[in-house]
Protein backbone atom coordinates (compact mmCIF):
# COMPACT_ATOMS: atom_id res chain seq x y z
CA UNK A 1 0.00 0.00 0.00
CA UNK A 2 1.13 3.16 -1.06
CA UNK A 3 1.61 4.96 2.50
CA UNK A 4 0.89 8.87 1.19
CA UNK A 5 -2.79 7.93 -0.07
CA UNK A 6 -3.65 5.86 3.43
CA UNK A 7 -3.07 8.93 5.12
CA UNK A 8 -4.61 11.01 2.88
CA UNK A 9 -7.78 8.49 3.60
CA UNK A 10 -7.01 9.09 6.98
CA UNK A 11 -7.38 12.25 7.44
CA UNK A 12 -10.45 12.47 5.24
CA UNK A 13 -12.04 9.62 7.00
CA UNK A 14 -11.12 11.69 10.44
CA UNK A 15 -12.68 15.20 9.41
CA UNK A 16 -15.63 13.15 8.29
CA UNK A 17 -15.92 11.40 12.09
CA UNK A 18 -15.08 14.74 13.67
CA UNK A 19 -18.17 16.22 12.01
CA UNK A 20 -20.33 13.60 13.25
CA UNK A 21 -19.00 13.77 16.53
CA UNK A 22 -18.79 17.59 16.89
CA UNK A 23 -21.61 17.78 18.96
CA UNK A 24 -21.01 15.36 21.09
CA UNK A 25 -17.43 16.30 21.61
CA UNK A 26 -18.93 20.13 22.75
CA UNK A 27 -21.14 18.43 25.32
CA UNK A 28 -18.29 16.61 26.71
CA UNK A 29 -16.34 19.61 26.84
CA UNK A 30 -19.02 21.79 28.35
CA UNK A 31 -19.57 19.75 30.90
CA UNK A 32 -16.15 19.83 32.27
CA UNK A 33 -14.56 22.51 29.91
CA UNK A 34 -15.70 25.84 27.63
CA UNK A 35 -18.10 23.72 25.41
CA UNK A 36 -15.63 24.32 22.07
CA UNK A 37 -13.58 21.38 21.52
CA UNK A 38 -16.29 19.82 18.81
CA UNK A 39 -16.30 23.19 16.80
CA UNK A 40 -12.45 23.93 17.20
CA UNK A 41 -11.57 20.23 16.30
CA UNK A 42 -13.82 20.45 13.02
CA UNK A 43 -12.45 23.86 12.50
CA UNK A 44 -9.09 21.85 12.33
CA UNK A 45 -9.79 18.75 10.50
CA UNK A 46 -11.80 20.17 7.67
CA UNK A 47 -8.62 22.18 6.84
CA UNK A 48 -6.72 19.09 6.72
CA UNK A 49 -8.96 17.19 4.82
CA UNK A 50 -8.79 19.58 1.83
CA UNK A 51 -4.71 19.45 1.98
CA UNK A 52 -4.76 16.71 -0.50
CA UNK A 53 -6.82 18.16 -3.61
CA UNK A 54 -5.24 21.49 -2.59
CA UNK A 55 -1.46 20.57 -2.77
CA UNK A 56 1.13 17.52 -4.25
CA UNK A 57 2.95 15.81 -1.32
CA UNK A 58 6.14 14.45 -2.18
CA UNK A 59 5.89 11.66 0.57
CA UNK A 60 4.01 11.00 3.96
CA UNK A 61 6.22 12.57 6.08
CA UNK A 62 5.96 16.13 4.20
CA UNK A 63 2.15 15.28 3.95
CA UNK A 64 1.61 14.74 7.83
CA UNK A 65 3.84 17.62 9.16
CA UNK A 66 2.04 19.65 7.04
CA UNK A 67 -1.25 17.99 8.51
CA UNK A 68 0.26 18.87 11.87
CA UNK A 69 1.28 22.95 11.08
CA UNK A 70 -2.77 22.87 9.90
CA UNK A 71 -3.55 21.93 13.05
CA UNK A 72 -1.42 24.38 15.19
CA UNK A 73 -2.30 26.74 13.14
CA UNK A 74 -6.16 26.31 12.98
CA UNK A 75 -7.56 24.56 16.03
CA UNK A 76 -6.19 26.51 18.96
CA UNK A 77 -6.78 25.95 22.25
CA UNK A 78 -4.71 23.32 23.32
CA UNK A 79 -5.89 20.49 21.36
CA UNK A 80 -4.24 22.48 18.28
CA UNK A 81 -0.98 21.87 19.68
CA UNK A 82 -1.01 18.75 21.47
CA UNK A 83 -2.62 16.79 18.09
CA UNK A 84 -0.61 19.19 15.83
CA UNK A 85 2.70 18.33 17.31
CA UNK A 86 1.11 14.54 17.51
CA UNK A 87 1.35 14.57 13.74
CA UNK A 88 4.47 16.50 13.45
CA UNK A 89 6.31 14.08 15.06
CA UNK A 90 4.37 11.37 13.67
CA UNK A 91 5.88 12.45 10.21
CA UNK A 92 9.30 12.78 11.44
CA UNK A 93 9.41 9.83 12.35
CA UNK A 94 8.43 8.04 9.59
CA UNK A 95 10.82 9.89 7.12
CA UNK A 96 10.88 8.83 3.69
CA UNK A 97 9.22 5.14 4.42
CA UNK A 98 7.33 3.82 1.32
CA UNK A 99 5.33 1.32 3.05
CA UNK A 100 3.90 1.27 6.66
CA UNK A 101 3.86 -1.80 8.52
CA UNK A 102 3.17 -2.19 11.96
CA UNK A 103 6.70 -2.13 13.28
CA UNK A 104 7.24 1.19 10.78
CA UNK A 105 4.13 2.78 12.13
CA UNK A 106 4.89 2.02 15.77
CA UNK A 107 7.73 3.84 16.02
CA UNK A 108 6.03 6.71 14.79
CA UNK A 109 3.43 6.60 17.12
CA UNK A 110 5.61 6.33 19.77
CA UNK A 111 7.19 9.66 18.20
CA UNK A 112 4.00 11.40 17.96
CA UNK A 113 2.51 10.23 21.49
CA UNK A 114 5.83 11.88 23.10
CA UNK A 115 5.63 14.86 21.26
CA UNK A 116 1.44 14.95 22.69
CA UNK A 117 3.94 14.05 26.38
CA UNK A 118 6.72 16.75 25.76
CA UNK A 119 4.01 19.57 25.43
CA UNK A 120 1.50 18.77 27.67
CA UNK A 121 3.54 17.42 30.18
CA UNK A 122 0.56 15.60 31.39
CA UNK A 123 1.25 11.75 33.33
CA UNK A 124 -1.42 9.15 33.31
CA UNK A 125 -4.62 9.82 35.16
CA UNK A 126 -4.49 13.65 35.13
CA UNK A 127 -8.03 13.35 33.04
CA UNK A 128 -6.36 14.02 29.33
CA UNK A 129 -5.91 12.67 25.84
CA UNK A 130 -2.81 11.40 27.04
CA UNK A 131 -5.09 8.95 29.34
CA UNK A 132 -6.12 7.75 26.25
CA UNK A 133 -2.90 7.68 24.38
CA UNK A 134 -0.58 5.57 26.64
CA UNK A 135 -2.95 2.33 27.15
CA UNK A 136 -3.28 2.69 23.37
CA UNK A 137 0.69 2.41 22.58
CA UNK A 138 1.19 -0.19 25.08
CA UNK A 139 -1.44 -2.25 23.95
CA UNK A 140 -0.01 -1.70 20.56
CA UNK A 141 3.19 -2.69 21.27
CA UNK A 142 1.84 -5.64 22.69
CA UNK A 143 0.08 -7.18 19.57
CA UNK A 144 3.32 -6.14 17.62
CA UNK A 145 5.35 -8.50 19.89
CA UNK A 146 2.94 -11.19 19.80
CA UNK A 147 3.95 -10.99 16.01
CA UNK A 148 0.67 -9.09 15.16
CA UNK A 149 0.34 -7.04 11.38
CA UNK A 150 -0.69 -3.26 11.31
CA UNK A 151 -4.54 -4.35 11.39
CA UNK A 152 -4.19 -6.27 14.54
CA UNK A 153 -2.09 -3.56 16.40
CA UNK A 154 -4.43 -0.78 15.73
CA UNK A 155 -7.12 -2.84 16.90
CA UNK A 156 -5.75 -3.27 19.87
CA UNK A 157 -4.69 0.42 19.92
CA UNK A 158 -8.21 0.97 19.39
CA UNK A 159 -9.20 -1.04 22.49
CA UNK A 160 -7.08 0.20 24.85
CA UNK A 161 -7.39 4.02 23.96
CA UNK A 162 -11.34 3.19 24.62
CA UNK A 163 -10.65 1.41 27.85
CA UNK A 164 -8.19 4.32 28.59
CA UNK A 165 -11.13 7.14 27.73
CA UNK A 166 -13.54 5.04 29.51
CA UNK A 167 -11.38 4.95 32.97
CA UNK A 168 -11.37 9.24 32.40
CA UNK A 169 -14.84 9.51 33.84
CA UNK A 170 -14.17 8.14 37.26
CA UNK A 171 -10.74 10.66 37.42
CA UNK A 172 -10.24 13.35 38.68
CA UNK A 173 -8.59 16.19 36.56
CA UNK A 174 -5.27 17.35 37.12
CA UNK A 175 -4.27 19.43 34.19
CA UNK A 176 -6.11 21.57 31.27
CA UNK A 177 -9.09 23.75 32.57
CA UNK A 178 -11.40 20.57 33.44
CA UNK A 179 -8.49 20.87 36.64
CA UNK A 180 -10.32 23.92 37.98
CA UNK A 181 -13.30 22.00 38.76
CA UNK A 182 -11.26 19.08 41.32
CA UNK A 183 -13.85 16.95 42.25
CA UNK A 184 -16.68 18.36 40.33
CA UNK A 185 -15.02 16.84 37.30
CA UNK A 186 -15.73 12.98 38.43
CA UNK A 187 -18.08 11.53 36.52
CA UNK A 188 -17.71 13.19 33.27
CA UNK A 189 -15.91 11.45 30.02
CA UNK A 190 -12.71 13.94 28.91
CA UNK A 191 -13.12 15.60 25.59
CA UNK A 192 -9.87 14.57 24.36
CA UNK A 193 -9.06 11.28 25.43
CA UNK A 194 -12.94 10.74 23.03
CA UNK A 195 -11.42 12.70 20.13
CA UNK A 196 -8.14 10.48 20.56
CA UNK A 197 -10.25 7.23 20.33
CA UNK A 198 -11.74 8.80 17.04
CA UNK A 199 -8.78 9.13 15.49
CA UNK A 200 -7.11 5.84 16.49
CA UNK A 201 -10.83 4.31 15.18
CA UNK A 202 -9.97 6.28 11.75
CA UNK A 203 -6.30 4.84 11.51
CA UNK A 204 -7.79 1.46 11.98
CA UNK A 205 -10.06 1.77 9.10
CA UNK A 206 -7.78 3.27 6.81
CA UNK A 207 -4.41 2.61 7.30
CA UNK A 208 -4.80 -1.19 8.18
CA UNK B 1 -30.35 32.51 22.15
CA UNK B 2 -30.55 36.63 21.96
CA UNK B 3 -27.65 38.03 20.20
CA UNK B 4 -26.59 41.43 18.81
CA UNK B 5 -24.96 39.46 16.13
CA UNK B 6 -25.84 38.64 12.31
CA UNK B 7 -23.94 34.96 12.73
CA UNK B 8 -23.15 33.32 14.98
CA UNK B 9 -19.65 32.31 12.97
CA UNK B 10 -19.01 36.10 11.92
CA UNK B 11 -19.40 37.51 15.62
CA UNK B 12 -15.34 37.97 15.76
CA UNK B 13 -14.63 39.63 11.97
CA UNK B 14 -17.48 41.53 12.62
CA UNK B 15 -16.26 42.66 16.05
CA UNK B 16 -13.04 43.63 14.53
CA UNK B 17 -14.32 45.42 11.68
CA UNK B 18 -16.21 47.77 14.47
CA UNK B 19 -13.18 47.95 16.76
CA UNK B 20 -10.85 48.95 13.54
CA UNK B 21 -13.94 51.31 11.90
CA UNK B 22 -14.50 53.19 15.68
CA UNK B 23 -10.60 54.00 16.62
CA UNK B 24 -9.33 54.11 13.50
CA UNK B 25 -6.94 57.19 15.67
CA UNK B 26 -5.06 54.66 17.55
CA UNK B 27 -5.32 51.45 16.05
CA UNK B 28 -5.47 49.00 13.01
CA UNK B 29 -6.03 45.63 12.36
CA UNK B 30 -4.68 43.16 10.66
CA UNK B 31 -8.04 41.23 9.27
CA UNK B 32 -6.41 38.05 8.19
CA UNK B 33 -4.50 37.52 10.70
CA UNK B 34 -7.29 38.76 13.25
CA UNK B 35 -4.44 41.17 15.41
CA UNK B 36 -4.61 45.17 16.30
CA UNK B 37 -1.82 46.96 16.43
CA UNK B 38 -1.50 50.45 17.46
CA UNK B 39 -0.92 52.80 14.74
CA UNK B 40 2.06 53.86 14.97
CA UNK B 41 4.48 50.87 16.31
CA UNK B 42 6.98 49.64 15.83
CA UNK B 43 8.70 51.66 17.51
CA UNK B 44 12.84 51.53 17.12
CA UNK B 45 14.30 50.88 20.75
CA UNK B 46 11.07 50.17 22.45
CA UNK B 47 9.81 46.78 23.82
CA UNK B 48 7.12 44.99 21.82
CA UNK B 49 4.14 44.37 24.15
CA UNK B 50 1.84 41.31 22.74
CA UNK B 51 -0.96 39.50 24.49
CA UNK B 52 -3.64 38.15 23.12
CA UNK B 53 -5.93 35.46 24.20
CA UNK B 54 -9.91 33.89 23.65
CA UNK B 55 -12.20 36.63 22.42
CA UNK B 56 -15.50 37.09 24.23
CA UNK B 57 -13.66 39.12 26.95
CA UNK B 58 -13.88 42.80 25.72
CA UNK B 59 -12.13 45.27 26.33
CA UNK B 60 -9.67 42.88 27.07
CA UNK B 61 -7.01 42.74 24.77
CA UNK B 62 -7.50 44.08 21.71
CA UNK B 63 -9.08 47.60 23.53
CA UNK B 64 -5.78 48.11 25.49
CA UNK B 65 -3.75 48.22 22.06
CA UNK B 66 -2.56 51.49 21.88
CA UNK B 67 -0.07 54.04 23.17
CA UNK B 68 1.08 53.44 27.10
CA UNK B 69 -0.41 49.88 26.60
CA UNK B 70 0.16 46.67 24.19
CA UNK B 71 1.82 47.14 20.68
CA UNK B 72 -0.47 44.20 19.92
CA UNK B 73 -3.45 41.62 20.52
CA UNK B 74 -4.39 38.53 18.78
CA UNK B 75 -7.42 37.62 18.78
CA UNK B 76 -8.60 33.91 19.56
CA UNK B 77 -11.77 32.52 18.24
CA UNK B 78 -14.47 32.78 21.32
CA UNK B 79 -12.61 31.63 24.44
CA UNK B 80 -10.11 30.17 22.60
CA UNK B 81 -6.64 30.60 22.35
CA UNK B 82 -5.08 31.98 19.03
CA UNK B 83 -2.75 30.20 17.19
CA UNK B 84 0.85 30.14 16.96
CA UNK B 85 0.81 31.77 13.60
CA UNK B 86 -0.90 35.23 14.81
CA UNK B 87 1.16 34.96 17.64
CA UNK B 88 4.29 35.37 15.72
CA UNK B 89 3.58 37.68 13.25
CA UNK B 90 1.97 39.75 15.62
CA UNK B 91 5.64 39.34 17.75
CA UNK B 92 7.65 40.15 14.65
CA UNK B 93 5.74 43.21 13.30
CA UNK B 94 6.02 44.80 16.80
CA UNK B 95 9.71 44.35 16.99
CA UNK B 96 11.63 47.55 17.46
CA UNK B 97 15.07 45.58 17.97
CA UNK B 98 14.98 45.09 21.70
CA UNK B 99 12.70 42.23 22.53
CA UNK B 100 9.09 41.45 22.89
CA UNK B 101 7.14 40.58 25.79
CA UNK B 102 4.63 38.04 25.77
CA UNK B 103 1.68 38.27 27.87
CA UNK B 104 -0.06 34.93 28.71
CA UNK B 105 -2.69 34.52 30.85
CA UNK B 106 -2.63 30.39 32.87
CA UNK B 107 -4.74 28.46 30.90
CA UNK B 108 -3.23 25.28 28.98
CA UNK B 109 -4.37 26.40 25.26
CA UNK B 110 -2.84 29.89 25.75
CA UNK B 111 -0.10 28.40 27.27
CA UNK B 112 0.94 26.16 24.85
CA UNK B 113 0.15 28.34 21.38
CA UNK B 114 2.19 31.22 23.34
CA UNK B 115 4.97 28.99 23.67
CA UNK B 116 5.36 27.35 20.18
CA UNK B 117 4.95 31.14 18.89
CA UNK B 118 8.22 32.49 21.27
CA UNK B 119 10.44 29.15 19.40
CA UNK B 120 9.55 29.71 16.42
CA UNK B 121 9.92 33.74 16.43
CA UNK B 122 12.91 33.03 17.87
CA UNK B 123 14.04 30.27 15.29
CA UNK B 124 12.62 32.18 12.40
CA UNK B 125 13.34 36.13 12.90
CA UNK B 126 15.54 36.27 15.39
CA UNK B 127 13.56 38.23 17.81
CA UNK B 128 14.01 37.79 21.76
CA UNK B 129 11.24 36.88 23.48
CA UNK B 130 10.33 36.88 26.96
CA UNK B 131 7.31 35.47 28.62
CA UNK B 132 5.58 36.54 31.61
CA UNK B 133 2.46 34.41 32.32
CA UNK B 134 -0.37 35.55 34.73
CA UNK B 135 -1.84 33.39 37.23
CA UNK B 136 -3.67 35.65 39.89
CA UNK B 137 -7.15 33.90 40.61
CA UNK B 138 -7.12 33.03 44.09
CA UNK B 139 -10.77 30.96 43.18
CA UNK B 140 -7.81 27.98 42.31
CA UNK B 141 -5.83 26.01 44.06
CA UNK B 142 -2.28 26.38 43.04
CA UNK B 143 -1.08 23.08 43.45
CA UNK B 144 0.07 20.06 41.10
CA UNK B 145 -3.16 18.82 41.13
CA UNK B 146 -4.29 21.65 38.80
CA UNK B 147 -3.18 23.39 35.51
CA UNK B 148 -2.00 26.39 38.31
CA UNK B 149 -4.23 29.41 39.18
CA UNK B 150 -6.04 31.02 36.13
CA UNK B 151 -4.64 34.61 34.78
CA UNK B 152 -7.39 36.76 35.14
CA UNK B 153 -7.70 40.58 36.15
CA UNK B 154 -4.26 41.39 37.32
CA UNK B 155 -3.38 40.77 33.10
CA UNK B 156 -5.34 44.36 32.78
CA UNK B 157 -3.31 45.97 35.57
CA UNK B 158 0.19 44.37 34.69
CA UNK B 159 -0.93 45.53 30.70
CA UNK B 160 -1.37 49.05 31.47
CA UNK B 161 1.63 49.06 34.05
CA UNK B 162 4.50 47.57 32.01
CA UNK B 163 3.08 49.29 28.24
CA UNK B 164 4.19 52.11 30.67
CA UNK B 165 7.44 51.01 31.58
CA UNK B 166 7.71 50.03 27.90
CA UNK B 167 6.86 53.21 26.50
CA UNK B 168 9.57 54.82 29.45
CA UNK B 169 12.08 52.70 27.42
CA UNK B 170 12.54 49.90 30.05
CA UNK B 171 14.49 47.04 28.79
CA UNK B 172 13.21 43.37 28.05
CA UNK B 173 14.78 42.23 30.94
CA UNK B 174 13.34 45.05 33.25
CA UNK B 175 9.34 44.76 31.64
CA UNK B 176 9.58 41.06 32.39
CA UNK B 177 11.06 41.99 36.04
CA UNK B 178 8.17 44.53 36.86
CA UNK B 179 5.42 41.92 34.74
CA UNK B 180 6.25 39.24 36.89
CA UNK B 181 6.47 41.58 40.38
CA UNK B 182 2.89 42.76 39.23
CA UNK B 183 1.68 39.30 38.51
CA UNK B 184 2.94 38.07 42.17
CA UNK B 185 1.83 41.07 43.60
CA UNK B 186 -1.80 41.25 42.93
CA UNK B 187 -4.75 38.61 43.09
CA UNK B 188 -8.52 38.21 41.59
CA UNK B 189 -11.41 36.55 43.11
CA UNK B 190 -14.96 36.35 40.95
CA UNK B 191 -18.31 35.42 41.22
CA UNK B 192 -21.27 34.61 38.76
CA UNK B 193 -25.39 35.32 38.87
CA UNK B 194 -25.50 33.68 35.80
CA UNK B 195 -23.92 32.03 32.74
CA UNK B 196 -23.19 33.34 29.59
CA UNK B 197 -23.74 31.23 26.03
CA UNK B 198 -20.88 31.07 23.48
CA UNK B 199 -23.17 32.04 20.18
CA UNK B 200 -21.68 29.01 18.12
CA UNK B 201 -22.92 26.38 21.25
CA UNK B 202 -26.27 28.44 21.79
CA UNK B 203 -26.86 27.46 24.94
CA UNK B 204 -25.73 28.52 27.99
CA UNK B 205 -22.06 26.72 29.49
CA UNK B 206 -23.36 25.62 32.77
CA UNK B 207 -26.56 26.26 34.57
CA UNK B 208 -27.57 28.32 37.72
CA UNK B 209 -30.73 28.49 39.11
CA UNK B 210 -32.76 31.63 40.15
CA UNK B 211 -31.65 31.92 43.31
CA UNK B 212 -27.73 30.76 43.13
CA UNK B 213 -24.53 32.24 42.56
CA UNK B 214 -21.08 30.70 41.31
CA UNK B 215 -18.59 31.62 43.80
CA UNK B 216 -14.90 31.16 42.05
CA UNK B 217 -16.15 31.47 38.56
CA UNK B 218 -13.45 31.85 35.57
CA UNK B 219 -14.05 34.00 32.66
CA UNK B 220 -14.88 31.65 30.22
CA UNK B 221 -18.53 30.38 31.48
CA UNK B 222 -16.58 27.45 33.18
CA UNK B 223 -18.40 26.43 36.65
CA UNK B 224 -16.40 27.94 39.44
CA UNK B 225 -15.04 26.78 43.12
CA UNK B 226 -19.11 26.40 44.31
CA UNK B 227 -22.21 27.04 43.84
CA UNK B 228 -24.04 29.39 46.62
CA UNK B 229 -27.37 30.38 47.52
CA UNK B 230 -27.94 33.79 46.66
CA UNK B 231 -26.46 36.93 49.14
CA UNK B 232 -26.93 40.50 49.68
CA UNK B 233 -23.98 42.67 48.37
CA UNK B 234 -21.94 43.06 51.52
CA UNK B 235 -21.82 38.98 51.99
CA UNK B 236 -20.28 38.81 48.46
CA UNK B 237 -18.05 41.19 48.89
CA UNK B 238 -16.82 40.05 52.16
CA UNK B 239 -16.39 36.38 49.88
CA UNK B 240 -14.66 37.98 46.97
CA UNK B 241 -12.31 40.50 49.28
CA UNK B 242 -11.30 38.20 52.37
CA UNK B 243 -9.04 35.53 50.10
CA UNK B 244 -7.55 38.09 48.14
CA UNK B 245 -6.59 39.80 50.98
CA UNK B 246 -5.28 37.04 52.84
CA UNK B 247 -3.81 35.28 50.05
CA UNK B 248 -1.63 38.60 49.14
CA UNK B 249 -1.02 39.32 52.86
CA UNK B 250 -2.10 42.46 53.04
CA UNK B 251 -1.55 44.30 56.28
CA UNK B 252 -2.40 47.44 57.91
CA UNK B 253 -0.52 50.46 55.94
CA UNK B 254 -0.68 48.11 52.93
CA UNK B 255 -1.37 50.47 49.41
CA UNK B 256 -3.45 48.78 46.48
CA UNK B 257 -4.95 49.50 43.08
CA UNK B 258 -8.84 48.03 43.50
CA UNK B 259 -10.39 47.07 40.57
CA UNK B 260 -14.18 46.17 40.41
CA UNK B 261 -14.44 44.78 37.63
CA UNK B 262 -17.72 43.41 35.90
CA UNK B 263 -17.81 40.37 34.14
CA UNK B 264 -20.06 41.35 31.12
CA UNK B 265 -24.38 41.70 32.05
CA UNK B 266 -23.83 43.67 35.36
CA UNK B 267 -24.45 46.92 35.05
CA UNK B 268 -22.50 49.72 36.51
CA UNK B 269 -24.56 50.92 39.35
CA UNK B 270 -24.48 47.04 41.10
CA UNK B 271 -20.68 47.42 40.16
CA UNK B 272 -20.45 50.14 42.63
CA UNK B 273 -22.48 49.04 45.18
CA UNK B 274 -20.01 46.20 44.98
CA UNK B 275 -17.18 48.73 44.96
CA UNK B 276 -18.70 50.61 48.00
CA UNK B 277 -18.99 46.77 49.93
CA UNK B 278 -15.52 46.29 48.82
CA UNK B 279 -13.98 50.03 49.82
CA UNK B 280 -15.83 49.71 53.41
CA UNK B 281 -14.13 46.55 54.20
CA UNK B 282 -10.64 47.65 52.93
CA UNK B 283 -11.30 51.07 54.79
CA UNK B 284 -11.44 48.78 58.06
CA UNK B 285 -8.44 46.59 57.67
CA UNK B 286 -6.66 49.78 57.11
CA UNK B 287 -5.65 49.20 53.52
CA UNK B 288 -5.30 52.19 51.53
CA UNK B 289 -7.34 52.24 47.84
CA UNK B 290 -4.48 54.58 46.13
CA UNK B 291 -6.10 54.25 43.09
CA UNK B 292 -9.00 52.60 41.72
CA UNK B 293 -10.90 51.21 38.12
CA UNK B 294 -14.50 49.90 38.07
CA UNK B 295 -16.09 49.38 35.01
CA UNK B 296 -15.99 45.82 32.39
CA UNK B 297 -12.30 45.75 31.68
CA UNK B 298 -11.85 41.56 31.89
CA UNK B 299 -15.16 40.14 30.96
CA UNK B 300 -17.11 36.93 29.79
CA UNK B 301 -19.41 37.94 27.46
CA UNK B 302 -22.72 38.20 28.67
CA UNK B 303 -22.57 36.77 32.07
CA UNK B 304 -23.76 38.85 34.88
CA UNK B 305 -20.90 39.15 37.87
CA UNK B 306 -17.98 40.59 39.04
CA UNK B 307 -14.38 39.85 40.02
CA UNK B 308 -12.78 41.85 43.01
CA UNK B 309 -8.79 42.80 41.72
CA UNK B 310 -5.93 44.07 44.55
CA UNK B 311 -2.80 44.70 43.61
CA UNK B 312 -0.27 45.67 46.27
CA UNK B 313 1.94 48.63 44.97
CA UNK B 314 5.01 50.27 45.06
CA UNK B 315 5.52 54.21 43.87
CA UNK B 316 7.36 53.13 40.88
CA UNK B 317 3.95 51.11 39.59
CA UNK B 318 2.03 54.22 40.60
CA UNK B 319 3.85 56.12 38.26
CA UNK B 320 3.36 53.69 36.05
CA UNK B 321 -0.10 53.35 36.33
CA UNK B 322 -0.23 57.10 36.54
CA UNK B 323 1.82 57.21 33.17
CA UNK B 324 -0.39 58.77 29.89
CA UNK B 325 -2.39 55.56 28.32
CA UNK B 326 -4.79 56.20 25.10
CA UNK B 327 -6.44 53.14 24.16
CA UNK B 328 -10.15 52.02 23.30
CA UNK B 329 -10.45 50.71 26.33
CA UNK B 330 -8.34 52.92 28.99
CA UNK B 331 -7.63 56.62 28.33
CA UNK B 332 -5.94 58.94 30.47
CA UNK B 333 -3.45 62.04 30.95
CA UNK B 334 -3.41 62.55 27.12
Amino acid sequence: MAALSAFQAWMSDFAEVIGQNAEHLTDLDRAIGDGDHGSNMTRGTSKTAALAEAEEFDNSAAYLKKVGMTLVSNVGGASGPLFGTFFLRLGGALGDAEDIDAATFGKALHAGVGGVLARGKAEVGDKTMFDAWSPALEAYDAAVTDGGDLQAALQAAVDGAKQGRDATVDLVARKGRASYLGERSKGHQDPGATSTVLLLESALRTLA
Amino acid sequence: MKKLINDPDNVISDALQGIAAAHPDRIKVDHENRIIYRTDGPREGKVGLVSGGGSGHEPLHGGFVGVGMLDAACAGEMFTSPVPDQMMAATKAVDGGVGVLHIVKNYTGDVLNFEMAAELAEAEAGTEVRSVVTDDDVAVQDSLFTAGRRGVGVTVLLEKIVGAAAEDGATLDECFNLATRVNEQGATMGMALTSCTVPAAGKPTFELADDEMEIGIGIHGEPGRETKKLAPAKDIAAMLTEPVVSDLGLAEGDTVIAMMNGMGGTPLIELYVMYNEVAALLDAAGIKVERNLVGNYITSLEMAGCSLTLLKVDDEMLRHWDAPVNTPGLRWGV
